[in-house]
């Protein structure tokens, strides 16, 4: 039925990739996940319908759509494979959204509509082994010599920086230390396919297994000094921007994740006869999923309140942090009560709910720990 | 090209569908509205052929006030204008008598090519495109898999799914082509499409503004009537055939029980 909180236009788009996640992405997570492959094809179809370029203006490629919109898009495409939705979320929200908000006209003109097309994926380069949350840590640098900036270092865990079709990385890198001895921490555009620059072999992962994760080198790498990405100086600052709507974004995928564990776990309980009756008869089984369900609708109130904020320009940072912190932990809560209530088939790569137990845990980590949401939550409350 | 391309809103398909108790017609307020499935591919095809000559794609539908979200998916998939026949005094009408209200809407757009599906999920009665043919004096190509437009010789060109292969059959323009689902792969909207849907024109007709008689049309004048109905009996457990050397023997005896050979 549809969401009364929802507009035609939004129902529309909800339930026209619910239908593509149902025939399209579903049919094939199973594989790739098992076979750890990027799903090209599927990729492929998600940007035929325009879902990359969900949140950007027509002018750059884009559908015209807003951020709500794409938060829509990814919940869907997570019930039924995590790994497809993270490829969205962060194509848009990282690849994506930093040019479009920090960058020159120029820059926007070069990248945008490739990236609003689906036809190439741009990855952020932040995290590195020594610097996650905390920016000091970073040690890539970059220099300026002779009009081009110099890049050196490394960074971890980087989504979608390894695909075939992956055309850009924005990196972070140091280019000098203020006064205070302090940092300063600027954006750079690099190219695929710029000499020095290099993607490692992909991680072995917990889960996530069909979306793209690398670590990159950067080893004298050289780009035209006009590939700085917004104000030198403010690289974090405008990273951690983004990260505030990207909150919502994945609090959005853990919210589809969730669903996908009670719409499982349903299904389940109804067709598994134990001592003459389906499991769902008994209490302990049809309680588990009640609790599993309430997670899952107040989760997603909690995401769409914080995407109606962002829409109607009013704050939203505490209600993007408390949106992440709850569906993520719902997520990986009703991840593991559905492969609970799924027995020893839960634990069984066959079946969807043991690929949404090792997807979830990631939930709570990426984009800012459930400890550093509690640690926004907290200084917005004056602490 | 002008082309008119007909839709119909049935119950979802994986849905248990009920008649309604008072007047046995449709229950379509207890479940989840959708297009019918088959089409989708009738609107893709339309698309398709406009895409490659040119033209503009009209939706029909009849239907209640609802199907207009049926309209809406069709334009969202990039169809150009739309006319939605409603009206209560439509309720209840058989195959004939839609057929009838469809095809004097259809005349007054004056197309080259009509598609339809072969059949809708929920009567299933596979008969729309023959009876709008008839109606409008069409020659009629059905269970089309592949369609080839001629805008210039003014003809078009069908495989016909058969049993043991196709056949080529071929119309002079205008012309009624039913589509299987072979036919196409049915495009997903985009977000534009769904944005661009709402701004398309739609025009709404009751029976009287359709130069339909209310007594043509409804529950009361259908050709035919629905008695009675009895909900599908709940499934029965399977029988498990142990391979001893004559498994063979004991499945085909068993179809042969349920006459199924």
């Amino acid at each position: 039925m549809p969401d009364t909180r929802l507009t035609d236009e939004q129902e529309s788009l909800r339930s026209t990739v619910a239908d593509f996640a149902r025939e399209v992405v579903a049919p094939v997570a199973g594989r790739h996940d098992e076979d750890q492959t990027f799903p090209y094809e599927v990729v492929e179809g998600m940007a035929k319908m325009g879902l990359f370029g969900l949140p950007f203006p027509e002018e750059y490629g884009g559908m015209g759509g807003d951020f709500f919109a794409l938060c829509l898009a990814i919940e869907e495409l997570a019930r039924a494979d995590s790994s497809v939705a993270i490829t969205l979320e962060a194509g848009c929200c990282l690849g994506a959204m930093p040019i479009y908000r920090f960058g020159t006209e120029a820059q926007k003109q070069e990248w945008l509509h490739r990236l609003c097309s689906g036809e190439a994926l741009g990855a952020f380069g932040l995290t590195e082994p020594d610097a996650g949350s905390d920016a000091g840590g970073t040690r890539t640098t970059a220099v300026l010599d002779g009009g081009e900036w110099v890049i050196n270092g490394s960074k971890s865990f980087i989504t979608n920086s390894g695909t075939d079709i992956t055309k850009l990385v924005t990196a972070t890198a140091v280019t000098a230390t203020r006064d205070d001895g302090q940092k300063e921490i600027s954006s750079i555009i690099v190219p695929v396919g710029t000499p020095g620059f290099s993607a490692g072999p992909p991680y072995s992962k917990v889960g996530w297994h069909a979306s793209d994760t690398h670590p990159l080198t950067f080893a004298d790498v050289r780009v035209p000094e006009a590939n700085l990405l917004g104000t030198r100086g403010r690289g974090y600052a405008n990273f951690l921007s983004i990260l505030d709507e990207g909150r919502i974004a994945i609090s959005a995928l853990a919210v589809g994740l969730a669903q996908a564990c009670v719409d499982e776990s349903i299904t389940y309980a109804r067709a598994r006869t134990q001592f003459g009756r389906p499991i769902g008869a008994n209490q302990a089984i049809a309680f588990k999923i009640a609790e599993m369900e309430t997670r899952t609708h107040v989760a997603r109130t909690a995401y769409y309140d914080a995407a109606s904020r962002m829409a109607a320009g009013r704050p939203f940072k505490k209600e993007a942090a408390i949106a992440k912190l709850f569906s993520s932990e719902a997520a990986v809560t009703n991840a593991r009560e559905a492969t609970q209530i799924h027995g020893g088939y839960g634990f069984m790569n066959e079946f969807p709910v043991a690929r949404h137990w090792r997807d979830s845990k990631i939930l709570e980590i990426g984009e800012g720990t459930s400890e550093v949401q509690k640690l926004l939550i907290a200084r917005q409350l004056g602490l | 090209m002008n082309i008119v391309v007909t839709v119909k809103q049935v119950p979802d398909t994986w849905a248990e569908k009920k008649l309604d108790a008072s007047d046995r017609t449709t229950d379509r307020k207890s479940v989840d509205n959708v297009m019918n499935e088959m089409d989708e591919y009738g609107v893709e095809e339309a698309l398709r052929i406009k895409e490659a000559h040119g033209g503009e794609v009209t939706v029909v539908t009849m239907g209640p006030q609802k199907a207009v979200e049926t309209i809406r998916k069709a334009l969202s998939m990039g169809a150009d204008k739309a006319v939605h026949l409603t009206d209560d005094a439509l309720h209840g009408s058989d195959a004939l008598q839609t057929s009838k209200a469809l095809a004097k809407v259809i005349a007054t757009l004056s197309p080259d090519l009509v598609i339809t599906a072969t059949e809708a999920s929920d009567a299933r009665g596979g008969v729309m495109g023959a009876l709008l043919a008839e109606r409008l004096g069409l020659p009629q190509l059905t269970l089309a898999r592949k369609v080839t437009v001629d805008p210039a010789a003014g003809t078009v060109q069908i495989e016909r799914q058969a049993d043991n292969g196709y056949a080529l059959v071929e119309a002079s323009l205008p012309a009624v082509v039913g589509v299987v689902e072979k036919i196409n792969e049915p495009r997903y909207p985009s977000f534009k499409g769904i944005m661009a849907a709402k701004k398309k024109p739609l025009t709404t007709l009751g029976v009287g503004e359709a130069g339909l008689d209310a007594s043509e049309v409804g529950l009361a004048s259908a050709g035919s009537k629905v008695d009675d109905a009895e909900p599908r009996p709940p499934r029965q457990s399977g029988t498990i055939v142990k391979d001893e050397g004559d498994g063979g023997a004991k499945i085909a005896e068993f179809l042969a029980t349920q006459k199924l050979i």
